[in-house]
C-alpha cells in the first residue's frame, strides 16, 4: 500500500480550472502522501503550474475540492462534514483540516502552511539574503512583537523571538552553503544560489507542504545535484512533504516517491516512478502521438533504430 | 548674519511640518505605487480634530497644564486621524487596487475634494482661530526689542523636538521590526509577500495609518504655530510636502524628511531675502532643477528596469 493512499496530506478532488472557454485543468484527482516527494510532470501547457496556482491560492479553482490535512489523517466523513458547513477549516482530534480552495493566499501560507516557489526567481532582490529568510518568519515575529508595540518597547520576549528568527535564518544559510553571503543583496547572488535561497526561504515559513515549480530549470548538472540532495535533506530531516514540478527526468526519477502525470489538463498516469516510466499513456503523451498502441510502435521503432 | 540665523530657525520649523507630511506620501507611494492626493486633506482634517479637542479640553474640562493638554490633543488627533485614513483606504482605494493604475489616483483626487467640502460644510468656510498659547520667547542673541535679536519660541522648540522624537520612533519601527520588514517585502513583490504569509491588505492599511499619524502630528504642530485653520489649508502644505517627497526621492523616508527641511528653508530664505510673493515659485523651481539633474531625487534609488 502506498503512502499517498493510506496517509495523504493533500487530496485534490475533481479539480477544474477554466479561463473563459479554455479548460486549463480538467477534473483532476490525486493525492499527495505525507512525507513523500511527489513529482508533477507533463508536457508544456499540461496545466501543472495552473494546478499549483490553485493549491497556493493564486487562483480560485472553478470547481473541485482541495482537502489539506496538516498533521493527522483526515477521515473522509469529517472532510465531507466540513465541506457542508462552508467553513475554511476544522479542528479535529487528529489534527486540523483546511479547505484550500476557500482560503486567501496569505492564509494558505500562514495557517495551512503551504509554501511555494516559482519558475522564475522571486526573491526580494533589494533585501539581503538573511533578511529574505527573516521575512518568511513574519507571522511568528509579528505576534512576538505585539504588532510592533512591544517591539518598540524592546521587551525581552520580542528580542528573543528576533534572535531565534535570525538564528534559524543563519542555520538555513549554512545548510545551503551561503553563510558568507548573508549580508549581500539577494539579487546579487549567482543563479543557482538564488534558487537554493528561494527554497530555504520557503522552508523558513515552516511549511507542512512545499510546492516547487521547476526548481532545477536553468541549473547546470552540479547545481541540480546540489538541489536534489537539498530536497532529500528536507524530506528526511523535516516533517515536510514536497510537491515538485520538474522537467529534468533524471532528477524526477532519482528523488521522487510518487509521480503524477498531466496532459492537456487531464490526469493520465499516477503511481511510482517505475510504474509511470513504463506507462504507455505517458510515453504517448511525451512522444506526441495520439494513443498508446501507436506509442508502442514508435518505441519499438526507436529501439530498432538504436540497435542498428 | 543674525537675520540669517533667525530665518534658519523659522525655516527648519516649517520644514519639520512639511517633512512629517511628506513621509505619508513617500511611504504610501513606496508600498503601493500610488500618490495619495488626499493626504494633504487628511492633514487638514487632523488640524481641525486637534483644534476641536484642544478647545474641548481647555474650556469644558479646564486642564490646568498646557503641556498635558497638548499631549492629550496630539494622542487623540493621532488616533482619530488614523481612523479617517484607514476608512479612506478601505473605502476608496482598496476596492480599486486590482484596477488600472490611474483609478486609485482619480479616487484620491475625489477623496481630497470630498474631505475639503465636508469640512467646509460642517465647520464653515471661515478661518477657525485658536487662543494663542506658549508664547514664551528665548533670546539666543541680542536684547528684547533689538533689531538684530535671534529668538526661538517655545512653540518652535516643541515642533522641532516632537518631529525628531516621532521620526526616531517610526524609523525604528520601519527598520527594525517585523512590520517594517513586511512593508519592504510588500514594496518589492506583493504577491510573493502574501505567499510567505504576510497579510498584504493589513500591511497596506498600517502604512496608511502610520502616514496619518505623522500627518496628525504635523497638523497639531501647524495649529500650534499658526493658530488658525481653514477648510482649504490642506492643499498648499499637501502639495509642498509632496514636492518634498519627490525632491528627497520618493519611496525614501530620510529623503522625505530632508526634502521637507529643504523646501521649508528655501521658502523662508527666499521670502526673507528676495521676495515673499514668489516663495512658492522658488520652492518649485528648485524641485525642477534638482529633478533635471537627479531624476530619482536626492536620496532615491534609481529605478532598476526589470527584464
Amino acid at each position: 500500500m502506498n503512502r499517498w493512499m493510506t496517509d495523504p496530506i493533500l487530496r485534490v478532488e475533481h479539480l477544474s480550472m477554466r479561463f473563459g472557454g479554455l479548460i486549463a485543468v480538467n477534473d483532476v484527482s490525486f493525492s499527495v502522501g505525507r512525507g513523500d516527494i511527489t513529482a508533477l510532470i507533463g508536457p508544456n501547457g499540461a496545466g501543472k503550474t495552473t494546478l499549483f496556482n490553485c493549491i497556493t491560492g493564486f487562483y480560485k479553482p472553478t470547481q473541485g475540492r482541495l482537502a489539506f490535512a496538516r498533521e493527522g489523517r483526515a477521515d473522509e466523513r469529517e472532510v465531507r462534514a466540513l465541506t457542508r458547513t462552508g467553513k475554511r477549516h476544522a479542528r479535529l482530534a487528529s489534527g486540523d483540516i483546511y479547505m484550500l480552495e476557500r482560503m486567501p493566499d496569505f492564509e494558505i501560507a500562514a495557517k495551512a502552511r503551504v509554501a511555494r516557489t516559482f519558475q522564475n526567481i522571486r526573491l526580494f532582490a533589494g533585501m539581503t539574503a538573511l533578511e529574505n529568510l527573516v521575512v518568511a518568519q513574519h507571522n511568528a515575529l509579528m505576534h512576538a512583537s505585539g504588532w510592533s508595540i512591544l517591539g518598540l518597547l524592546s521587551v525581552p520576549s520580542w528580542r528573543r523571538a528576533e534572535t531565534a528568527a535570525i538564528e534559524m535564518a543563519r542555520a538555513w544559510l549554512a545548510r545551503i552553503g551561503l553563510e558568507h553571503r548573508a549580508d549581500d543583496p539577494a539579487g546579487a547572488l549567482p543563479y543557482g544560489d538564488q534558487r537554493r535561497l528561494e527554497i530555504a526561504r520557503a522552508m523558513c515559513t515552516g511549511p507542512a507542504l512545499l510546492c516547487l515549480d521547476e526548481p532545477a530549470a536553468g541549473l547546470n548538472p552540479r547545481e541540480s545535484g546540489e538541489l536534489a540532495s537539498l530536497l532529500r535533506l528536507i524530506r528526511d530531516e523535516h516533517v515536510t512533504s514536497i510537491l515538485i514540478i520538474e522537467h529534468d527526468m533524471s532528477v524526477v526519477m532519482k528523488i521522487s516517491d510518487h509521480v503524477v502525470v498531466l496532459d492537456y489538463g487531464a490526469l493520465i498516469s499516477d503511481g511510482t516512478p517505475d510504474y509511470v516510466r513504463n506507462d504507455p499513456n505517458v510515453i504517448a503523451a511525451y512522444l506526441g502521438v495520439s494513443d498508446a498502441a501507436e506509442a508502442e510502435q514508435v518505441v519499438a521503432e526507436i529501439a530498432r533504430e538504436s540497435h542498428k | 548674519m543674525e537675520n540669517f540665523l533667525q530665518q534658519l530657525i523659522n525655516g527648519l520649523t516649517l520644514g519639520s511640518i512639511y517633512g512629517l507630511i511628506a513621509i505619508g506620501y513617500t511611504m504610501v507611494f513606496g508600498i503601493i505605487g500610488m500618490v495619495n492626493f488626499a493626504h494633504g486633506d487628511v492633514f487638514m482634517v487632523s488640524t481641525f480634530i486637534a483644534l476641536i479637542i484642544f478647545l474641548a479640553l481647555t474650556t469644558l474640562f479646564s486642564i490646568p497644564s498646557i503641556y498635558i493638554a497638548l499631549f492629550l490633543v496630539m494622542v487623540a488627533a493621532m488616533i482619530l486621524t488614523s481612523v479617517w485614513s484607514w476608512a479612506i483606504e478601505r473605502l476608496a482605494y482598496r476596492p480599486l487596487r486590482g484596477s488600472f493604475r490611474l483609478a486609485p489616483l482619480i479616487s484620491a483626487i475625489g477623496m481630497s475634494i470630498f474631505l475639503m467640502n465636508f469640512v467646509q460644510v460642517t465647520q464653515g468656510p471661515r478661518n477657525k482661530p485658536m487662543p494663542p498659547i506658549l508664547e514664551h520667547v528665548f533670546y539666543l542673541y541680542g536684547q528684547p526689542g533689538a533689531a538684530n535679536a535671534v529668538t526661538i519660541s517655545s512653540r518652535q522648540i516643541i515642533i522641532m523636538a516632537a518631529t525628531a522624537i516621532l521620526l526616531t520612533i517610526f524609523w525604528y519601527v520601519v527598520q527594525k521590526t517585523a512590520l517594517g520588514r513586511a512593508q519592504r517585502a510588500v514594496e518589492q513583490d506583493r504577491k510573493m509577500a502574501a505567499l510567505l504569509g504576510v497579510n498584504v491588505n493589513r500591511t497596506v492599511s498600517i502604512t496608511f495609518i502610520i502616514g496619518a499619524m505623522l500627518a496628525s502630528v504635523a497638523g497639531t504642530l501647524y495649529l500650534l504655530q499658526y493658530g488658525v485653520v481653514r477648510f482649504d489649508d490642506g492643499f498648499i502644505p499637501g502639495v509642498k510636502a509632496f514636492t518634498a517627497a519627490v525632491l528627497g526621492g520618493i519611496g525614501s523616508i530620510p529623503g522625505a524628511v530632508l526634502g521637507g527641511l529643504l523646501i521649508g528653508l528655501i521658502e523662508v530664505l527666499w521670502a526673507a531675502y528676495v521676495s515673499s510673493d514668489y516663495k512658492n515659485a522658488a520652492a518649485f523651481s528648485i524641485l525642477i532643477i534638482v529633478l533635471i539633474f537627479m531624476p530619482s531625487g536626492l536620496l532615491g534609488r534609481p529605478e532598476v528596469e526589470k527584464v
